[in-house]
């Protein structure tokens, strides 16, 4: 199991040998009693009666439950908005997913709009590098489209572990792509085997509401959700599955909030589309009442996109949904900002940053929610916090599953502990959680990351810049056996017919009603209007037609005698 | 009974000018009357046009010299609903609708709430009696209807007769395309005044009407296409709304960089359709897609009239019919969605009229009897005929399921989408199929389409095929009970409808100039034996008998209440409203390099119509949208400022509980 890919990326850890013992291991597959073994980081033996060096430090498990270490596929830390960087960096991030039993993160790299996708990238790795306690990948944003952003995507593929890449249908103007360029974004990432993420919200619709209600003088975090109704998400999620269903790429929905749009998702797997969906932390564990709290530093603590659905019955609908495998993949879309940072928003809700926190409440939430209400089992558990993301963004079986040859990232979950959020004792830095004062069922007593244990009996004990960035491999089997088989079946094939010999209608006013407009969606800034043929482009689109296809050809030639003789075909029969 | 209903008619004539327009009450009819065979049926749905009418005055002369046997039309008169056409606009030619006198006997008359038996009377292109025994005029031509139904005639809902496409004319125009309207029982249509991009829509109206005006043989209305929406519209959409008689505008979502509006244009739009109460119909296929689809299978070496199909999937559809309903929805606007073809954008529609949404779905001639298997024809011309978008589903279910939704009412009006082109029109795209003009037949052959389909097959009764070929559009587009309903006062368009008789579709007999029928050798029950339109009989005996210009335009009005009543309520239900909040007193932070991360980029979905950017504001607008906004609005100004006193004093509402 060394030809993992990434390994050259491990800094040398110091030889740390563990021995957990009398545990109750839980996979996504079964669950198990055995004694596990760790050395360097690595899962060594997994069984009874193992035989180990002398002088290993020893935890006794009392049969309480080992589970994998949780994978957050969704952080933002340290993420620049308009100006701002949001509250917590890579160090405070990873230390609080830590302490919730998350023992590795995926963050979004987000390039402004004019910075090419590698600097951005590399930028993110330092961060990352310098600061990160648990083990890190990155996706990476995708803010605008161009050629250029081609050949960057496969760089990033081939060369530098990425396989995912995320697309913005909202922030009109700012991140927002056309369908047009999504389509196209959509085709060069199947062709690099990757996986195409979605932020699903029509910005367009948006725009427009939000302008409308701060037009009625509604200028609170109440605006925010009243310029994003729950409709203007499932509208995006259904388009996006649409594209993604064309193109034949697979699709992961990041945060999904609300009921109809997990409804989108559920309908279209039952129509055999490869689409994964991600509640997160705030839509499963809380709802949008908050956002008219008469406190304005609380209300605006909620702000994040798509908003949380104000109907309170949307956190049950949804943890129902991640039960019975409709959606798959939990995040936390962990980007909180303070309050003082959310009051540059205090006169204009669509100026304040957006995101919640959720990384450290992440797997206590949907234990609460789901296992201790008998929706899932622990096995369904691990699959939803871990296996099924570890599997999806090719980490499998290194990540999300307890195995020899593993990764040594365990959790050693005590499903009877309970405790209540509280901003006073969480480890993020604002001032304020969004689940303040819930009361949650099951946590985790012992975390061990990269073979270290780095929180015992309440205490953590995290390394900054210990994490290492975690290189993923492209057409992870998971989702492309299917995407690779479809592709095998979907050549489409012409009917052969002879030449049509009939009359030909001959065309007058062609060029005064088609006038070639300048291709309207596209920004004119960053596109040339007559694009110049790329030959690195995939040979799959584009090229062959040109601009003016719409514009009939060669429209009053008249085949007389068509080689090898006239054939009879137009007659109607 | 008749001659106490004749004494109080000539009362009436003393006091009439008294009684314009008034809506006073009187006792209803008792049974036995003239109307013995349902009592009170058509009193109460009887619309009363001659106390609005400017020519009221002389009509009535003119009728009380000839005959006195309206009683119908003056019993109807006090307890009618009533209908206000707008001031002379829509009846300025009605005065020269003279003559035909013409009972209709022996008919079972067919409304889409109920069916009876009744004699139909039939004067100046109104009807003016019905029941039984009537007492006419001598010399009154007679239709025998005996053993066949007496319906409404059909309202075509969309048809485009002029609109070229490509540079191409359709072949048959409003003159060829009514008579075979009319043919095949249909008489009124409306047709789609397709606006270039940069041509203005009154000019466009005009031309269109004066055009439908000379050549067309049955009434028509028309709607009006939207290919590339600005502000600078508004005006001429109140024009046309208020002024001449247009309540419905249709956007595109297809034919990017042509004809297609983006999602912000379409919100825009959808909010002054709402204040002006007008409808909005979209055309539904996402652009976008079928414009990159389209490169690709052209680049795989596809270039005949099955790429068409291929580059326009069923999802594509479905997908722009769930966008344009959540934009109406936000909006809060009416939706008609043109030309259904999918089952899955019939799924849309139906769960949105389930969630209360106001949309209505408009399935065709052609996906309700044909698929697109044809297109895959080895014979290029045939595959071609089929050719238009949304494109026939080659799922061969889809009729049938189309059909059914159609019976239980979650779709609502059939129409024909009938444009033709003729093959050597269509061979324009002989070499590359995204040229083939789009457009199918099915004006002549809709209403025994949906009688052979969904009233044989049992899914629908005769009233529900009233309700869906003429009843449910006119309600829609606010021309009912003109048209849409035998009644008293109604138009004299009317058709005598053999359920028993069938024919065989073919091209060489159908009354369409095109050489290609897409239902070539299909056979239907149902059958128009007789076709009455504006009092006058048009096709007897298998014979037309249509004069070219004989059709008038028919104005409509806004706010059509079938579609407008819940609307209105919901707008006043949908304030939103703001928290009140103290003043946030707290600190805010400091926000550098603000301008340099948030790039003001120009609008990216918006078409680059002629708008500046920072718009002037425009005082005509509804107070709704936009103005007041900016477009820096999402730079924070003011970034750096700290209220550290504010007015009234600092309030403590930044603890943290």
């Amino acid at each position: 199991m060394s030809g993992y890919q990434g390994k050259k990326n491990i800094p040398r850890i110091t030889s740390d040998r563990l021995l957990i013992k009398g545990g109750k291991i839980v996979n996504d597959d079964q669950s198990f009693c055995a004694d596990i073994y760790m050395e360097d980081g690595v899962i060594k033996q997994i069984g009874e009666n193992l035989i180990v060096p002398g002088g290993v430090k020893t935890i006794d498990a009392h049969g309480r439950m080992l589970l994998p270490g949780g994978l957050d596929v969704h952080t933002r830390f340290q993420m620049p908005d308009r100006g701002m960087t949001s509250a917590d960096d890579f160090y405070q991030g990873t230390k609080a997913a830590l302490a919730g039993g998350t023992t590795m993160i995926i963050d979004h790299v987000i390039p402004e709009p004019g910075v090419s996708l590698i600097s951005a990238f590399e930028q993110w790795r330092e961060w990352a590098d310098s600061k990160s306690c648990c083990d890190y990948s990155l996706h990476v944003d995708i803010t605008e489209w161009h050629k250029g952003i081609q050949e960057e995507m496969e760089a990033l593929v081939k060369d530098h572990g990425v396989n995912s890449f995320l697309v913005y249908l909202a922030y009109k103007d700012v991140f927002q792509l056309t369908d047009a360029q999504v389509y196209e974004v959509f085709s060069v990432i199947r062709d690099l085997g990757a996986i195409a993420q979605v932020h699903a919200e029509n910005g367009d619709i948006v725009a427009e509401e939000q302008r409308r209600i701060l037009e009625q003088g509604i200028s609170g975090p109440e605006g925010h959700v009243l310029s994003r109704p729950e409709e203007v998400e499932a509208e995006a999620v259904n388009r996006s599955v649409t594209v993604a269903n064309q193109t034949n790429c697979p699709l992961y929905i990041t945060k999904v909030m609300s009921k109809s749009a997990a409804d989108v998702i559920a309908q279209a797997r039952k129509k055999g589309t490869v689409v994964y969906g991600e509640p997160i932390t705030a839509s499963l564990g809380t709802d949008g009442s908050h956002y008219w709290s008469k406190n304005w530093a609380k209300a605006a603590a909620y702000v994040t996109s798509p908003p949380l659905s104000p109907d309170p019955t949307t956190p049950d609908y949804l943890n129902s949904l991640l039960s019975c495998g409709d959606l798959q993949v939990t995040g936390s879309a962990h980007c909180p900002f303070n309050t003082a940072q959310r009051a540059v928003g205090k006169d204009d809700f669509s100026l304040i940053p957006e995101g919640v926190n959720g990384t450290e409440e992440r797997m206590s939430i949907i234990w609460d929610k789901c296992v201790v209400t008998g929706k899932m089992d622990e096995n369904q558990f691990v699959a939803v916090t871990s296996t099924n993301a570890a599997k999806i963004f090719n980490l499998y079986p290194r990540k999300g599953r307890i195995a020899v040859g593993s990764d040594a990232d365990l959790v050693l979950w005590d499903p009877d502990i309970t405790k209540i959020i509280s901003a006073k004792s969480h480890n993020s830095t604002v001032e304020y959680n969004i689940f303040e004062g819930t009361e949650v069922r099951g946590g985790p007593l012992v975390v061990i990351s990269q073979g270290k244990i780095v929180l015992e009996e309440g205490t953590l004990h995290t390394t900054e810049g210990s994490g290492r960035f975690m290189a993923r491999k492209p057409f992870p089997d998971y989702v492309y056996k299917r995407i690779k088989a479809r592709s095998r079946l979907a050549e489409l094939r012409g009917v052969p017919r002879g030449l049509y010999d009939g009359p030909v209608c001959e065309v007058s006013v062609t060029p005064k009603t088609l006038t070639p407009s300048t291709s309207a969606k596209t920004s004119p800034a960053k596109q040339p209007n007559q694009p110049v043929r790329n030959l690195h482009q995939s040979g799959f689109s584009l090229s062959g037609a040109q601009a003016d296809d719409n514009i009939p050809r060669r429209n009053t030639q008249r085949i007389v005698a068509p080689p090898g003789g006239r054939a009879n075909i137009t007659s109607l029969g | 009974m008749m001659s106490d209903r004749r004494s109080s008619q000539d009362d009436d004539c003393s006091s009439l000018l008294s009684r314009l327009g008034s809506d006073s009450p009187r006792p209803r009819m008792k049974y036995g009357g003239m109307f013995c065979s349902v009592e009170g049926a058509f009193e109460n749905k009887t619309l009363n046009f001659e106390s609005f009418s400017p020519q009221t005055q002389r009509r009535r002369a003119a009728r009380t010299r000839s005959d006195g046997n309206d009683g119908g039309a003056a019993g109807g008169r006090g307890e009618g609903q009533t209908m206000v056409f707008s001031s002379g606009h829509a009846r300025e030619n009605f005065g020269k609708r003279e003559g035909d006198r013409l009972i209709i006997k022996g008919g079972k008359v067919v409304n889409d709430d109920q069916s009876f038996y009744a004699d139909v009377y039939v004067e100046d292109g109104i009807i003016k009696q019905i029941g039984e025994n009537l007492i006419v005029p001598s010399g009154v031509k007679t239709v025998d209807a005996y053993g066949q139904l007496v319906i409404p005639g059909g309202v075509d809902a969309n048809t485009s007769l002029l609109a070229p496409q490509k540079g191409m004319n359709p072949t048959d125009d409003f003159y060829n395309g009514t008579r075979a309207a009319l043919s095949g029982g249909t008489t009124t249509i409306i047709d789609h005044v397709l606006v270039e991009p940069g041509t203005s829509l009154l000019t466009a109206f005009d031309q269109w009407k004066e055009t439908a005006e000379q050549r067309a043989c049955c009434d028509f209305s028309l709607h009006l296409d939207i290919t590339r929406w600005h502000d600078g519209l508004y005006e001429e959409l109140e024009s046309l709304i208020k002024d001449k008689g247009v309540n419905s505008f249709l956007f595109f979502m297809a034919y990017k960089d042509k004809y297609q509006s983006s999602d912000s244009q379409l919100y825009e739009a959808f909010g002054i359709l709402r204040d002006l109460g007008a409808i909005a119909q979209v055309h539904a296929e996402n652009g976008d897609i079928i414009d990159e689809e389209q490169k690709k299978l052209l680049c795989l070496g596809i270039t005949g009239p099955e790429g068409h199909v291929l580059s326009h999937p069923e999802e594509v559809e479905t997908e722009a019919v769930y966008r344009a309903i959540t934009i109406a929805k936000q909006a809060n606007c009416p939706l008609y969605v043109t030309k259904v073809m999918s089952k899955s954008a019939a799924d849309v529609i139906a769960k949105a009229r389930k969630k209360g949404i106001v949309v209505y779905g408009e399935p065709i001639t052609a996906s309700l009897a044909t698929d697109g298997s044809h297109y895959w024809s080895k014979d290029w011309a045939t595959a071609a005929a089929f050719v238009m978008s949304p494109p026939l589903n080659p799922d061969p279910s889809t009729p049938q399921y189309l059909i059914s939704l159609l019976a239980c009412g979650d779709l609502q009006v059939t129409s024909s989408a009938q444009a033709s082109f003729s093959t050597a029109q269509k061979a324009v795209g002989k070499d590359d199929f995204t040229l083939i003009p789009e457009g199918t037949n099915g004006i002549e052959e809709r209403m025994s389409v949906v009688w052979d389909r969904a009233v044989s097959t049992g899914k629908m009764d005769e009233n529900e095929f009233v309700a869906v070929t003429s009843t449910n559009a006119a309600k829609l587009f606010n021309i009912y009970p003109r048209k849409g309903r035998i009644a008293v006062g109604s138009d004299a368009d009317i058709v005598v409808w053999n359920p028993k008789e069938t024919r065989t579709v073919s091209a060489e007999t159908h009354n369409l100039t095109v050489e290609v029928n897409i239902f070539e050798g299909l056979e239907f029950r149902g059958v128009a034996t007789v076709v009455i339109c504006g009092g006058r009989v048009v096709f007897e005996d298998g014979k037309l008998n249509a004069n070219e210009g004989t059709g008038r335009f028919v104005a409509r009005k806004s706010f059509p209440d079938t579609v407008y009543k819940r609307i209105r309520a919901r707008s006043k239900m949908a304030e939103a409203r703001g928290v009140p909040r103290g003043n946030y007193d707290g600190p805010v932070h400091d926000v550098i390099g603000m301008t340099n991360s948030v790039p003001p980029t120009p609008t990216t979905r918006g078409p680059s119509c002629p708008k500046s950017l920072i718009a002037p504001r425009n005082l005509h607008r509804s107070g709704f949208t936009l103005s007041g906004a900016q477009v820096d609005d999402h730079i924070p100004r003011r970034s750096t400022q700290r209220i550290v006193a504010p007015p009234g004093g600092k309030s403590n509402i930044t603890s943290l509980s």
